[in-house]
């Protein structure tokens, strides 16, 4: 769990340090998991989840196959170990919201009409939780569906902003996030400069909110260019060798 | 009118790669008149044409590959085949033993669930369902071997120019290799080293695809280990 938030009055910062649009330390990996067609690992502060992806690959059962496109189909799930008490492995409420979410904010950046009949299976595993899963697992969804070739418009990226202590803020944590006025993560396509996820939690006045997503979308373009980082380095270093 | 990368730079999907009348090739799209990749690979600019060479891609089927399947399903008149497309390949009757179906015909004795083909595909359905052949030389039930895989964009390495690369390792280790189009490579050595050997040169093929000077470099390297086998 999060320390406890220090009580300094003349500068103001955040529970862990941070200032107040600043993003939490991010390491992205892809290509981790052999026997998947595409993967990723992503640390996003004490965030670690595991994402692998499948197909295009026939879809089962098949009367839920769709003639003219390919379906997607997401499961978030959070491991046992990955939250403070032991959760139940059984899948939840929550969980079941975010697969749908997940699913919804992947979609439009997928050709998915190129597979009509089949499956695409994206499987994100938190392996640890520290707030903002759904966001590192959306991060992490799309570097796995690059790896795994499947043609996409343009990477997803997500990041969270929200209301803690009075004020706007990146990124929040789990202190922020359970303590704070509001949470509202945002999915965003920087190259098409569309919104695929817009979620809110809490209470934020409209402007308040039109801030929040504008500050998102700057996290957002961050991420994008770590994203873009992960899935050269597969490639960059045995490109030197020429 | 203007390229935004080098050729044989890296793309993300998303990239721009072009603006203006250009036709879009392989593995890019169009989005308001710009022309963008839609998978990871290098770009590449040719006459009038923009295209990116995927590093990572599934297998697409085609009209006359060459795909090492198994056989994962038998209905009446027709087989099931895996061939790691994004739907499952039909071998009809007609295709396997050159002969019209009959019922007195005892499907799995000519192929059973599980068994590994050597198959052409001979033609796209309506529904793009691929239609496989073992009719035709050096096509059929595979008996001996094993099989290892590669993603599927990077087969053309494998295979060379002209077959430059397979046949260097064909001489060079004494193997008998099928190279199915699908990704999956059927290997069949007198020795177990001879295996070895091409089980490491695939694998050194699939991380270096990209790279220029591939097969002298693998040459050297299949003599280093043969020597180190000695």
């Amino acid at each position: 769990m999060s320390p406890k938030p220090k009580k300094k009055k003349k500068e103001w910062k955040r529970v862990d340090d941070r200032e107040w649009n600043e993003l939490r330390p991010i390491k992205i990996e892809s290509g981790v998991l052999p026997n998947a067609d595409g993967s990723a690992y992503i640390e996003m502060g004490k965030n670690k989840v595991i994402v692998g992806v499948f197909g295009p690959k026939e879809m089962h059962p098949k009367h839920l196959a769709k003639p003219h496109m390919a379906v997607l189909r997401c499961r978030y799930h959070m491991a046992p170990f990955s939250t403070d008490p032991r959760r139940s492995p059984a899948p939840s409420r929550r969980d079941t919201e975010i697969s749908m979410v997940m699913r919804h904010a992947l979609e439009p950046a997928i050709f998915l009409e190129r597979y009509p009949r089949s499956a695409i299976e994206v499987y994100a595993e938190v392996l640890e939780a520290d707030g903002g899963t759904r966001c590192a697992s959306l991060n992490a969804a799309s570097v796995a569906l690059v790896d795994a070739g499947i043609p996409m418009s343009d990477l997803v990226v997500s990041c969270a902003a929200g209301k803690y202590d009075g004020r706007l803020i990146l990124d929040l944590g789990d202190y922020e996030d359970k303590m704070g006025e509001a949470d509202v993560p945002v999915g965003y396509m920087p190259k098409l400069g569309k919104i695929t996820l817009l979620q809110m939690d809490g209470i934020l006045s409209p402007e308040e909110l039109e801030q929040c997503i504008s500050l998102a979308m700057e996290g957002c373009e961050k991420i994008y260019e770590l994203q873009r980082e992960s899935l050269k380095k597969k490639y960059g270093t045995e490109k030197e060798e020429k | 009118m203007s390229e935004h990368f080098e050729s044989r730079d890296l793309v993300i999907p998303g990239d721009i790669l072009f603006e203006g009348r250009i036709r879009t090739g392989d593995n890019t799209y169009r989005r308001q008149g710009k022309v963008c990749a839609s998978r990871i690979g290098l770009v590449e600019y040719g006459r009038g044409i923009v295209s990116v060479i995927a590093l990572e891609a599934g297998y697409n089927p085609l009209v006359s590959d060459l795909v090492v399947g198994e056989v994962i399903d038998i209905e009446l008149g027709r087989w099931f085949v895996d061939i790691d497309a994004s739907v499952a390949a039909v071998l009809n009757v007609p295709d396997a033993i050159d002969a019209p179906f009959r019922p007195d015909i005892v499907m799995p004795e000519i192929l059973d669930v599980g068994e590994t083909i050597v198959a052409k595909v001979v033609d796209l359905d309506r529904r793009r369902t691929p239609i496989l052949s073992i009719l035709g030389r050096d096509l059929g039930k595979a008996e001996e071997g094993f099989i290892i895989r590669i993603t599927p964009s990077k087969i053309p390495r494998l295979i060379g120019k002209k077959g430059s690369m397979v046949n260097m390792i064909l001489k060079e280790t004494g193997c008998e290799i099928v190279i199915g189009q699908n990704g999956r490579i059927l290997i069949h050595g007198r020795t177990r080293e001879q295996e070895d050997i091409v089980v490491k040169v695939v694998e050194r093929i699939e991380m270096e695809a990209h790279t220029t000077g591939l097969t002298n470099r693998i040459q050297e390297y299949i003599k280093h280990m043969k020597e180190g086998q000695d």
